[in-house]
């Protein structure tokens, strides 16, 4: 593995563009542009003010700077470095901006979500959207990139309605039963609409890209219900996770539970691998101990660590949330799929220094991983079956069906590594610091 | 204790003897007396004075001659015949002591030893012996009487003290098990007590529980219904706040551009029009009709695979029962075999002709007769493997696997064959005997018992019908003889009287013609006629 230099970055942004080509970076008002294997600075933008949220245009030819307290997004143009262009809100203000999926359009979600504004930038003409819903995925883009589903709510009632992203077209318009929908996704073949329910109420509806109604799921009543869901890259299965700590999979057919899948804090099944994390700090002398050894940034900071595996039956540590507040840290936060469908991994939020992953050939635990300090981001590869994750510490962590790595970021100073964004070609990985940047070069062979 | 007596030769029988008697009887009677007469310790003692002439013996007895019944013991060991010298007998009361030894020898039932010569008691030698004798037998057998007494006695004390132990042992097991009745009894009250309080608190929580949930259900609607009330407000604002965005028309609002962007695909884009929007619809239709005919496909890719799976697995089988079974089963593999492959020409005859895929049997018929195939062939798999198990575990065991040797399915068949066998035959035998019972038992069902009665009857009825008529007829024929006889007896008296009166007539005539000599001499005959 080769880390590149650190370079600064401000609130975490920093895009590779969809063609892997570029890396875009904001530092404060500024978006720098990259190439992505040399690093070298190729186009530098100046925005009016602190970017809140950047994305890149489907095509890579523009990247979208939004700065939300300002109610302003401005555009540019990698081709056309000259060209400009800025959309103002007003006084109507500004919450969220994004893409459309052609890169030719720019949905704008006012303030207090009064409507959403589609800027297009082909032609003068303006949509608004009335109503849409202030929740927590309110608005989700089919995978080709022709519909798309926003969550409205009218007179306390939850509606769904699909776009044409064409010209924004209502192909449908329906009403769902749901008490308050929190969350729209379409499958990955882009025929099914899972909706979702908040967290007070079970519930999973899926809907047919016409706007049939096919299936409605409800694990539980009472507890709380759905935290996160995922559907697999085949669109065969829909990966719902729950505050109980069960992770249900729903199968594409019948659309019913083919297997739940439960984070116990004691593990006994005999196929899973369970890794470690093992710090070993290096012992130092007193006699060691002058000011030329702490000068140089002493080996006391230099924890090593390696992955140990562990012979079941394994106790896995866990946190009790404090069941007096609102959104307990507790059940499944996260999950995702692997590219080829093979993995599945999850993160308990009771269990926050542990990493789950499942085979889904087998239905069953594949492995788990253990580190020192909570996971805070786990992404899988784009192309192999390989997870990276990180805990905020300076090591990033990968495992692979082989095995598990743990490597220290080889940077100057200290780097703590926050998120990880992975390539599209699965070659290298963004690790983002608190201000900071730096990417990894895997090697192409795997590494044990 | 012995002394050796030295009898002197020259003794006077008179003196001598009855001393030695009295004294030998004394002994006698004393160790042969029954132990309820025990009288004082009889001591004879010899006294022998070497010095003076050996003719005076002196014997005397310490015991006096009246009779002391007393219940002192008498050693129950034999004792030596004698203890000492007795006292009974001195030569001054020597009558006494003969007196007394006769009541005591008539009392056991022993004759007198003495005789009566005219008032004088004389001592009777030979009955003396006699008596003597018989009261050694009867003392020898009274000792073996005592011995055995005394063996069983001992007995008797040792298997008292035998029951005495077993029964004192037997209290205690009694003693120990009525404790841990009650231990156990005390234990069992404490669990049901346990048991009750668990289920009360089982029936409390529940309650509880379901006392809560109504609290949440209710406390939903309340929240759902203020959550409403507060959207509807927070609506309202919206679209106030909207409607004052609107109105002040700010200026700012927009977007600024250099010069518009194509767009991504190239094309120019089309006005809005139903066209667009019937082509959007068919676009949508399209899209999920495709993703439809992928899955369709997939899912008959699979379906093809598994059903070739299947079919291997089935001819697998085949394979591997057929050669141990007999041919029958092979026969029966074939032609399903056969018949599957027959079937499978048929539909591949047919969808080649209407150029489909080949070997796809999408008919449910087929499908049916597939899965059955398999499940048959399956279960013989496993009896087979069942079998094999058994031989193996058989074998294991040591036991030569021949022909003899059934495995134990077989035998657990066959047990289970004839248990049944035997459940039916005593089933039978049950009701036979039922039915027997009921045949023996003559106040069966009151129907057939009446019907049994009415043939009897009828019987009897018909024989005194036809009796009746016999008697009917008899009587008739009774009536008219009687009418006949009274007719002719009416006839015969009709007649009579005629006659009578012919005769009266006649002997009128008679009379009248005949002279008085011949009346007389008729008159003397008649009254001699009369008088016979």
């Amino acid at each position: 593995m080769n880390f590149s230099e650190v370079f600064k970055q401000s609130n975490q942004l920093c895009k590779i563009s969809p063609d892997g080509k570029y890396l875009a970076t904001c530092v404060q008002y500024r978006l720098v542009v990259r190439d992505v294997n040399t690093l070298q600075i190729l186009q530098l933008f100046t925005c009016l003010d602190q970017v809140a949220h950047m994305e890149w245009s489907s095509d890579s030819l523009f990247i979208l700077c939004a700065m939300y307290k300002r109610g302003l997004v401005q555009v540019w143009s990698l081709e056309q470095p000259e060209w400009h262009c800025k959309i103002d809100e007003g006084s109507i203000g500004l919450v969220s901006s994004r893409w459309s999926p052609d890169g030719r359009h720019i949905l704008n979600t006012t303030e207090f979500h009064l409507r959403v504004t589609v800027w297009s930038l082909c032609n003068k003409s303006v949509s608004y959207i009335k109503y849409p819903k202030a929740c927590q995925k309110g608005m989700d883009f089919s995978a080709d990139g022709r519909y798309m589903a926003l969550v409205e709510r009218r007179d306390c009632k939850d509606f769904i309605s699909i776009f044409v992203c064409d010209d924004w077209h209502l192909l449908r318009h329906f009403e769902t039963e749901t008490q308050d929908l929190s969350g729209v996704e379409w499958s990955p073949n882009g025929c099914v609409l899972a909706a979702w329910d908040s967290c007070l109420e079970y519930k999973m509806l899926l809907y047919s890209l016409d706007g049939r109604l096919l299936s409605t799921y409800s694990a539980y009543e009472w507890s709380l219900g759905i935290k996160s869901v995922a559907w697999s890259p085949s669109s065969q299965f829909l990966a719902i996770g729950s505050y109980d700590e069960k992770v249900r999979i729903l199968n594409h057919i019948t659309w019913k539970k083919l297997i739940e899948f439960e984070h116990p804090a004691t593990i006994t099944s005999s196929k899973a691998v369970v890794y470690k994390e093992v710090e070993k700090k290096p012992v130092i002398g007193t006699e060691d101990l002058s000011v030329h050894q702490i000068a140089m940034g002493s080996s006391l900071f230099n924890t090593k660590s390696n992955y140990e595996i562990t012979s079941l039956p394994v106790q896995v540590p866990v946190v009790k949330p404090d069941t007096d507040r609102a959104n307990p840290k507790i059940g499944i936060s996260a999950i995702a799929f692997s590219a080829d469908n093979r993995y599945l991994a999850t993160k308990n939020d009771n269990m926050p220094q542990s990493l789950w992953v499942w085979d889904m050939q087998r239905l069953g635990l594949q492995a788990v991983l253990e580190q020192t300090a909570p996971v805070r981001c786990f992404v899988w590869d784009p192309c192999r079956p390989r997870l990276a994750l990180c805990t905020g510490n300076n090591k990033i962590y990968m495992w692979s069906p082989a095995g598990c790595i743990s490597v220290k970021v080889q940077v100057e100073g200290s780097f703590q590594v926050q998120s990880i964004m992975w390539h599209g070609s699965g070659d290298s990985l963004v690790l983002l610091g608190k201000d900071q940047l730096c990417l990894c070069y895997l090697a192409t062979d795997e590494e044990k | 204790m012995t002394k050796t007596v030295f009898l002197p030769s020259k003794i006077i029988p008179e003196l001598f003897v009855p001393q030695l008697f009295l004294f030998f009887f004394c002994v006698c009677v004393s160790q042969a007396l029954p132990l309820e007469h025990t009288k004082n310790y009889i001591k004879v003692s010899l006294i022998i004075s070497p010095t003076e002439d050996m003719s005076t013996i002196y014997c005397y007895s310490t015991m006096p001659p009246s009779r002391q019944y007393s219940h002192s013991t008498m050693p129950l060991l034999p004792v030596s015949p004698y203890s000492g010298p007795s006292d009974f007998c001195t030569e001054n009361n020597i009558s006494e002591c003969m007196l007394y030894i006769s009541q005591e020898l008539s009392s056991l039932g022993l004759p007198s030893i003495f005789y009566d010569l005219n008032g004088i008691r004389e001592l009777d030698v030979t009955s003396a012996l006699n008596g003597m004798y018989d009261l050694l037998q009867l003392q020898r057998r009274t000792m073996g009487m005592v011995e055995e007494l005394e063996v069983e006695q001992l007995k008797v004390s040792s298997d008292l003290h035998c029951q005495q132990l077993s029964s004192s042992k037997l209290k205690d097991q009694l003693e120990l098990s009525k404790k841990e009745n009650i231990r156990l009894r005390e234990r069992e009250r404490q669990l049901e007590i346990n048991v009750k309080s668990l289920q009360s608190c089982l029936k409390n929580e529940k309650e509880e529980v379901q006392k809560l949930q109504n609290i949440i259900a209710s406390r939903a609607t309340q929240y759902n219904h203020d959550m409403k009330r507060k959207e509807r407000e927070f609506n309202k604002l919206k679209e106030r706040l909207n409607q004052l965005l609107a109105d002040r028309k700010d200026k700012k609002q927009g977007m600024d551009v250099l010069n518009y962007v194509g767009r991504s695909d190239g094309r120019r884009s089309q006005w809005k029009t139903v066209k667009t929007d019937a082509r959007h619809e068919s676009e949508m239709y399209k899209t999920l009709l495709n993703e439809f005919d992928k899955h369709q496909k997939e899912l008959m890719l699979e379906n093809a695979e598994l059903r070739k799976v299947l079919q291997q697995m089935k001819r697998e089988m085949v394979g591997i029962l057929s050669p141990k079974k007999h041919s029958q089963k092979e026969e029966k593999c074939t032609e399903f075999t056969d018949q599957v492959s027959f079937f499978d020409e048929n539909i591949h005859i047919r969808k080649s002709v209407f150029n489909e895929e080949s070997s796809e049997m999408s008919c449910e018929h087929a499908r049916e007769k597939l899965t059955n195939s398999i499940r048959q062939q399956w279960r013989k798999l496993k009896h087979h493997v069942e079998n094999l198990d058994n031989k193996a575990s058989m074998v294991q065991l040591g036991r030569e696997v021949g022909e003899e040797m059934i495995s134990k399915d077989v035998h657990q068949d066959e047990m289970e064959r004839l248990k049944v066998e035997i459940q039916q035959c005593k089933d039978f035998i049950q009701t036979q005997q039922q039915l027997l019972q009921q045949q023996l038992n003559t106040p069966c069902d009151e129907e057939t018992a009446a019907v049994l009665n009415d043939c009897y009857m009828l019987e009897e009825k018909e024989r005194l019908k036809e009796e009746w008529k016999t008697f009917e007829e008899q009587r008739k024929n009774f009536e008219m003889e009687r009418r006949s006889f009274t007719e002719a007896a009416i006839r015969l008296g009709h007649e009579r009287k005629m006659f009578e009166e012919d005769r009266a007539t006649w002997l009128k005539h008679q009379f009248l013609n005949m002279t008085f000599t011949e009346h007389m001499a008729i008159k003397t005959q008649n009254a001699l006629s009369d008088c016979k």
